[in-house]
């Protein structure tokens, strides 16, 4: 099992992302402007400021070489986790279906959020029970998630993480923390799964989807 | 005197012989006989660029002129020192081959000026430090200071100031894990804003900033350079503040977090493959200093052409592309074989990397257009010939209450019940939760952080090779100001102490000294008063300083600021695992008090609610006795003898005991051993920093302490409420009473 793991220029949470999909498989970094993503088994665009946000978020890495090519991958049915900024990047390169607006708060949020598993037959959530709940850290300024077709999303199974109730950090609709694509195999989510690997550093909840996407590619 | 135009070089190009004069100097910050050594030094008056360079490197900001000979009186030395005071940051040895970087540095007067991006560049400039020496930024933490909250602009400073250290560190992947805040009416015109950042590099590959190799080339990368910030940090820093404040801003830089994300990446690939001589950031002073700098490390000559500058702005004159503060830009030096390869490492990073001069043997810093010559100096004129001053400091009559004014009496003051003060010293601007302030910074990215804020006193981050680093930044400005001696001792005792509750030793220690105008007597008596109180506390404690940084002129028309020495400790512990907490952990536990706490009201928390003045001196400090108390603590919290380990510090012990509880969201009951005759205040609210500690364990454990260090056992863990006994005394409060107090800062986040 080799994951990829995308890195732009303001990309902050890749190596995290390496270590953690290293905790259960080969994981290597991929430079954006590479179109040929070589032999990897799954992809995860990670978080942090791609192209400094500016413009908006995910807007500008949504059209680097290396996205072409995690759309063609995507299509025919490879993993793709989108993390954060990834999750964004996601949206904006069509992957994923609704947005992710500025906070409710106008500000950075940093915190440890219990996140519900409501999908748990997506690639990157099948080791998980749904309705297990998990402790992972959410840390973004534009996170809360907006569709406006969102009962459509609701009744498809597309709604994949929800946070707790009374832990919502940004305001998102019906209090969605995840989404995924019809065909699950493309997830995406706010909090850092990544950032909850270890007990030292407050969680191993996060292991999870790593190892969900393991699973999937030993089931096809 | 010589004749200035007969000793003009011939090879001075015509159009850049103007001179500006002696009364441009002054206006540029140069007293008129620091002008008349120029001209002694140069053998000339000097033309623009050249009086421009001059004003910079000789400005208080660069040169140290007012500190220097005190600075130099701290111990620098221990076995763990890797690199010390001089470099762009101090490191110590962590073991196992690598080392950790660090260094704090103010940013107080642009943020006064502009807040957001004023903190937003301090948190870069101090990054590119780290860097500059090959280490890549694993931690930021800030330490700031505001006038009281009840100020509009106090919480207009504060909340844009959080934003901007928010905005840089989180956009650049760097976590911010620790800091402190504090509000005082002496900060009111004058805030402080200053930044801590850490790395971590393998001991061997860090890199000095010396130039070497003449004929080598001077490659600059990054941003353009532009005229934002020209004279901003340099020049802000080294005056007074005066009422023309909003003409400063265009003086203040603009920060870019995703350029600077991008230099950091390239100048690590570029010395991770070795392609680099020497590496410098461009701070204050920008092209200026750091070019200066290189060539006064290395004892060569620099020859730069502004010419080859890449600039954001058509028609930048030479003094301006040598004086811009533009953000975001780092210099190095490199063989000439290896230039195509440093480039294509610029190019493939998009920080356009141009060879913009070389090193030579002439012991000159030349500036050029093309081929023509617009200045020339010699480089040991600019670094080293600054005149250093002695300071002349006295006492004046009354000591601090004839400084300051009494703080403003705040409505708690006429309480007398120990739970109303307890209440109200929890919800004061000094106590309350940082809660608001910190959920705004990342704290965890890049996956080393074992202790969050309000998990334990000190920032934890394991390492990659084994073993644990624990941060603390402390400053204790009041206290300072009642005491300049005592109160700089007291300051490294509580941030030792925190580092204790985490199990960490020191290994070496980073200050900001904060002070106001040192050419004014009764500041430079506590600048000298608290830099002898900085050196004996880190020489009772083995913890030398290692690098850091001062800013001088902190004042407006108010008056001097508290005088603010800012520490920054490092140390290291065996276990990650073990890393201690600050809050009860286990319901049945029993509490004790440790260490040599003696507790007195004067400069205390509860004094200043009720807008008492400030003493004239505190009680002697037992460094001793604190230091065996912090290795007592650090070695049971190693051992895993103990379940938390908190400091007794603001607001004193019962506020201490409250924080515990929050931290840990588990009650307690004590009864505080009291003469029935005494002032109970004193033992509740009285305060001895860095030498008393709430400590809980298990009762043998904490008795087992009382060996090395005073031990008094008050209580036990357990329940949802705080109950206290302490003589006559005898209240209860519930938790969820606690937090509510505990939250108010939060309104000042709306």
């Amino acid at each position: 099992m080799r994951f990829g793991i995308l890195q732009f220029p303001g990309s902050c949470d890749e190596r995290d992302a390496v270590e953690a999909a290293a905790r259960v498989g080969d994981a290597e970094l991929l430079w954006h402007r590479e179109g040929n993503l070589g032999q990897v088994d799954a992809i995860i665009v990670p978080g942090g400021f791609s192209y400094g946000d500016y413009l908006r978020a995910g807007a500008i890495a949504r059209f680097s070489p290396a996205m072409e090519s995690v759309i063609a991958f995507a299509n025919e049915g490879g993993p793709v986790l989108g993390i954060c900024n990834g999750f964004q990047v996601l949206c904006e390169a069509g992957l994923l279906p609704g947005a992710l607006l500025r906070n409710t708060s106008l500000r950075f949020r940093c915190a440890q959020v219990d996140i519900e598993v409501v999908n748990a037959e997506t690639a990157w959530t099948s080791a998980a029970s749904p309705g297990e709940t998990l402790s992972i850290p959410a840390k973004h300024g534009e996170g809360r998630f907006y569709a406006p077709n969102v009962e459509e999303l609701e009744a498809n199974g597309q709604v994949a993480f929800r946070y707790a109730p009374r832990q919502n950090p940004n305001g998102s609709l019906n209090d969605i923390a995840g989404v995924c694509n019809e065909r699950g195999n493309v997830v995406g989510l706010m909090p850092h799964p990544e950032h909850a690997v270890d007990a030292l550093t407050g969680s191993t909840d996060g292991l999870k989807l790593f190892a969900s996407a393991v699973g999937a590619l030993a089931g096809r | 005197m010589p004749d200035p135009t007969a000793a003009t070089p011939p090879n001075l190009v015509e159009s850049s012989r103007a001179i500006p004069g002696v009364d441009a100097a002054v206006q540029l910050g140069l007293t008129r006989d620091e002008y008349a050594l120029i001209v002694e030094k140069l053998g000339r008056e000097p033309n623009e660029v050249e009086l421009s360079v001059f004003s910079l490197l000789w400005s208080e900001h660069c040169s140290y002129k007012h500190s220097k000979k005190l600075l130099v009186t701290l111990p620098t030395e221990g076995p763990k020192v890797v690199m010390g005071p001089g470099e762009n940051a101090g490191a110590v040895d962590v073991g196992q081959g690598l080392a950790i970087a660090f260094k704090v540095e103010s940013h107080n007067h642009p943020s006064a000026v502009e807040p957001f991006q004023g903190a937003a560049t301090g948190v870069g400039g101090i990054l590119r430090d780290i860097f500059a020496i090959g280490a890549r930024p694993i931690a930021v933490l800030d330490s700031l200071r505001f006038g009281e909250p009840t100020s509009e602009r106090s919480r207009y400073l504060l909340d844009h100031a959080v934003q901007g250290i928010g905005h840089y560190g989180n956009s650049i992947g760097v976590p911010t894990i620790g800091g402190e805040v504090y509000f005082e009416e002496p900060y009111e015109q004058n805030c402080l804003v200053n930044a801590m950042a850490l790395g971590m590099a393998e001991t061997d590959r860090m890199i000095r900033s010396a130039a070497a190799g003449v004929g080598n080339v001077v490659v600059l990368f990054g941003a353009s350079t532009g005229r934002d910030g020209i004279g901003g940090a340099s020049v802000l820093a080294s005056a007074e503040f005066g009422e023309d404040d909003p003409d400063k801003r265009p003086t203040v830089q603009v920060g870019d977090p995703f350029e600077e994300s991008k230099l950091l990446e390239c100048s690590l690939e570029l010395l991770e493959r070795g392609l680099l001589v020497s590496l410098q950031d461009l701070g204050a002073a920008g092209l200026t200093s750091s070019s200066a700098e290189m060539a006064s490390k290395g004892e060569v000559g620099v020859d730069l052409d502004v010419a080859k500058v890449p600039l954001r702005e058509p028609g930048m004159a030479p003094f301006e592309i040598m004086v811009s503060e533009s953000q975001e830009r780092m210099l190095c030096v490199v063989e000439p074989a290896r230039v195509d390869e440093v480039l294509a490492v610029t190019e493939k990073w998009e920080v356009h990397g141009t060879a913009i001069g070389t090193v030579t043997d002439t012991g000159h810093l030349r500036v050029f257009v093309g081929d023509e010559l617009v200045g020339d100096m010699p480089v040991p004129a600019l670094v080293d010939d600054c005149p250093m001053y002695t300071l002349e400091p006295a006492k004046p009559e009354g000591g601090a209450p004839a400084i300051y004014p009494a703080p403003t009496r705040t409505p708690a003051a006429d309480l007398k019940d120990p739970r109303d003060l307890l209440l109200a010293l929890l919800a004061s601007p000094n106590i309350a939760s940082r809660r608001p302030l910190f959920e705004q910074y990342d704290c965890l990215v890049q996956s080393r952080t074992v202790r969050r804020p309000e998990q334990a006193d000190a920032a934890v981050l394991m390492l990659p090779r084994g073993g644990a680093i624990a941060v603390s930044i402390d400053g204790t400005g009041r206290r300072v100001a009642a005491d300049p001696y005592k109160g700089t001792m007291e300051n490294v005792l509580e941030c030792a102490a925190n580092l204790a509750c985490a199990g960490a030793q020191p290994l070496g220690l980073t200050n900001c000294l904060n002070f106001g105008n040192p050419e004014k007597p009764h500041v430079a008596w506590q600048l000298s008063e608290s830099i002898r109180g900085l050196g004996e506390a880190c020489v009772a404690l083995d913890a030398p300083v290692v690098g850091g940084n001062v800013s001088l002129y902190n004042e407006s028309a108010t008056g001097p600021i508290y005088p603010t020495p800012v520490v920054g400790l490092v140390g290291e512990l065996p276990d990650p695992a073990s890393a201690g907490r600050s809050g009860f952990g286990r319901a049945g536990d029993t509490i004790a008090v440790v260490g040599p706490f003696a507790p007195f009201l004067p400069g205390s928390e509860l004094h200043k609610l009720r807008g008492e003045p400030l003493p004239d001196g505190l009680e002697h400090v037992d460094l001793e006795g604190a230091k065996a108390a912090h290795e007592a603590i650090r070695d049971a919290v190693r051992a895993g003898a103990i379940t938390s380990a908190h400091d007794i510090a603001e607001g004193g012990l019962l506020v201490a005991l409250a924080e515990a509880a929050l931290f840990g969201g588990l009650g307690a009951s004590v009864d505080l051993p009291l003469d029935p005759f005494a002032n109970p205040e004193r033992l509740l609210f009285g305060e001895s920093p860095g030498r008393g500690f709430v400590v809980s364990g298990e009762a043998p454990a904490l008795e087992a302490l009382r060996e090395r260090t005073p031990v008094t056992l008050i209580g036990t863990v357990g329940g949802d409420a705080l109950k206290v006994a302490a003589g006559i005394t005898e209240f209860e409060v519930a938790l969820s009473v606690l937090s509510e107090a505990h939250g108010a800062l939060a309104p000042l986040f709306p």
